[in-house]
């Protein structure tokens, strides 16, 4: 109680008035932040919605109805462009959440040196995606740089390697270079969800003969599962409309190899300055991303239900 | 006793956390190394790891090349400062309603704020700018500061609200039974105990602000005094050739104060992630 003055807790405060309701005290407080993303995303959203149902450019636009829908809907490309942006999403994610897992163990295993290695691991998180992306380039050039010769002097390839300049290498290279972004974060958090589990647990399960193997399977895993699968869907969202890192490596080529959706609405909207198409290829990113919210939530609901989870 | 590990499973954890930091930290390696190589080495084939004339040159020339990055490394601060004190006034009452108040509309709202998360700003670009164009704000700070703000608020909100929950409210309690007010409590009794909390929520709400200042910087301002530094690293990028170790140089410069500070506050991060952000 060291926080309250002793003169403050001594002498009575006088009510004013009536103190406000906390039901409209509480609408107060939310207010500010209401009405901020209000101009500042929904209308935005709003927006785009009308502007999807327009031919708008640069000189003017003029209702036409659903046409840019149905463009998209008959165009192979965009079709492909989907598909694309799900096996990113997936192959990331994926790749991010064993990443992160592995490593929160790692950091969370008892050896000295951890409260450094737990130190090295938060660069590629704190520094800005643009500036990670341009030591990627640097890494990824073929004559020059470090993976290129590292793979030449193993003899899995013989001669320069342009990794960015191939449309299956291009693409694994920017999920690389993604998942090197969006590990750190993934690692801290489920160590911070790992310090969080009982130790009674573990000794409990210890005094019992449980094996390490068994313990991580059995305690570990079930009781970090909430951070895990919150962490996924978000990682998931992020990941879909991730545009920094295909934009500063490959700007979407070669051959559109790495055009995500993300990547084609600005490429459409402002590259080519075809706002209304572009505001289709955004309203389709959020449905396409509420739709998958909500199957993965159901699914999650069922899982919960079936582990009793809360 | 039960943490203790034999030798060679010692080394196998070793040799793995090797691996794992190899692969976080090459980047910067490699960008340190390339930033020490004068130009013309630094384009020789095949590829030496070491050269016989390092120096630290680019580090002097790269504030000539590009006059204006001192500037830019300023306004990468100032951006992500602004970002992070401007949001923080918008979450602390939001998450405060939804840590301690009964509402209409609670979760219905509360779910709002999190749906925001799915449509960054790239989605949005387009009427984005013409709302910000409409405010007068295009090519100011404030281009970039504003929408940075907007999708930082749901992450500050959901984050501090389960900060706040952690608080007993058996402490406020004592203080309205004194007679004070919710506002008053809020000031003078959550908020000094929610500070370790506080600066949790508000370093992850930078890290945000410093990372993410790209789009926006490139879509929303064309100014150049305002550009922070991850857009202004490109004009390092010339019409004849590419001065990469000066860019590198540069790029490490720029964000080694800000690295500083995180590896400092590190501890600190990790603990209150595990104390408010996860729930049981």
């Amino acid at each position: 109680m060291t926080v309250l003055n002793a003169d403050s807790t001594a002498r009575p405060i006088r009510k004013k008035g009536k103190a406000l309701p906390d039901r409209v005290l509480a609408w107060f407080l939310i207010a500010p932040a209401v009405i901020f993303l209000g101009v500042i995303v929904a209308w935005p959203l709003v927006e785009t919605v009308r502007l999807s149902f327009t031919d708008a450019r640069l000189g003017g636009e003029h209702w036409v109805g659903f046409e840019n829908y149905t463009d998209l809907i008959g165009d192979r490309k965009f079709h492909a462009t989907i598909v694309r942006t799900f096996v990113w999403m997936f192959a990331s994610v994926g790749l991010k959440l064993v990443l992160g897992l592995i490593g929160a163990v790692l950091l969370n295993a008892a050896v000295p040196g951890r409260a450094l290695f737990r130190m090295l691991v938060l660069p590629p998180w704190v520094i800005p995606i643009a500036i990670g992306m341009i030591g990627w380039l640097w890494l990824y050039n073929g004559h020059f740089g470090i993976i290129a010769a590292g793979l030449q002097y193993l003899g899995i390839i013989d001669g320069p390697f342009e990794f960015l300049a191939y449309k299956r290498s291009a693409f694994i290279s920017a999920i690389v270079a993604d998942v090197w972004v969006g590990t750190p974060m993934i690692t801290l958090f489920l160590l911070a969800a790992m310090q969080g589990v009982s130790r009674d647990l573990y000794e409990a399960a210890w005094v019992d003969g449980a094996s390490r193997w068994y313990r991580f399977r059995r305690i570990t895993i079930p009781q970090i599962m909430p951070v895990l699968v919150s962490m996924a869907l978000l990682s998931a969202i992020w990941t879909f409309n991730s545009f920094e890192v295909i934009w500063i490596l490959t700007e979407g080529g070669p051959r559109h190899a790495t055009t995500t959706l993300i990547v084609d609405t600005y490429k459409t909207a402002i590259g080519n300055f075809k706002f209304g198409e572009g505001a289709a290829r955004a309203v389709i990113i959020v449905i396409l991303l509420a739709v998958f919210s909500s199957i993965y939530l159901f699914l999650l609901n069922k899982v919960n239900k079936k582990y009793r989870i809360k | 006793m039960i943490n203790r590990y034999t030798l060679l499973q010692k080394i196998g954890i070793y040799i793995a956390i090797c691996f794992f930091l190899l692969f976080m930290l090459l980047p910067f390696l490699e960008m340190f190394m390339a930033s020490l190589r004068p130009l013309k080495h630094l384009f020789r084939s095949p590829y030496q790891f070491w050269s016989d004339n390092f120096s630290f040159d680019a580090y002097r020339n790269m504030w000539t090349t590009v006059p204006l990055l001192g500037r830019y490394i300023a306004n990468s601060f100032f951006i992500a400062a602004s970002v992070t004190l401007i949001t923080m006034a918008f979450v602390i009452p939001a998450a405060y309603a939804y840590a301690r108040l009964d509402f209409p509309f609670k979760s219905a709202s509360l779910a709002g704020f999190l749906a925001v998360n799915m449509f960054t700003g790239a989605v949005l670009l387009i009427p984005l700018y013409r709302v910000l164009r409409q405010l007068g704000l295009l090519n100011t700070y404030w281009a970039i500061i504003v929408p940075g703000v907007a999708f930082l608020i749901p992450m500050g909100i959901w984050l501090l609200r389960s900060y706040l929950e952690k608080i007993p409210i058996e402490l406020e309690e004592a203080a309205f039974v004194d007679g004070a007010s919710r506002i008053y409590t809020l000031r003078r009794v959550v908020l000094p105990l929610a500070m370790p909390g506080l600066i949790v929520v508000a370093t992850s709400i930078f890290i945000g602000a410093y990372a993410q200042q790209f789009l926006f910087a490139i879509t929303f301002n064309q100014e150049r005094a305002y550009q922070p530094l991850p857009a202004g690293l490109f004009e390092f990028i010339g019409y004849q050739s590419v001065a990469w170790n000066e860019m590198m140089a540069a790029a490490l410069v720029g964000v080694l104060p800000v690295m500083v500070v995180f590896l400092f506050l590190q501890k600190f991060l990790v603990a209150g992630l595990t104390a408010g952000a996860v729930k049981k």
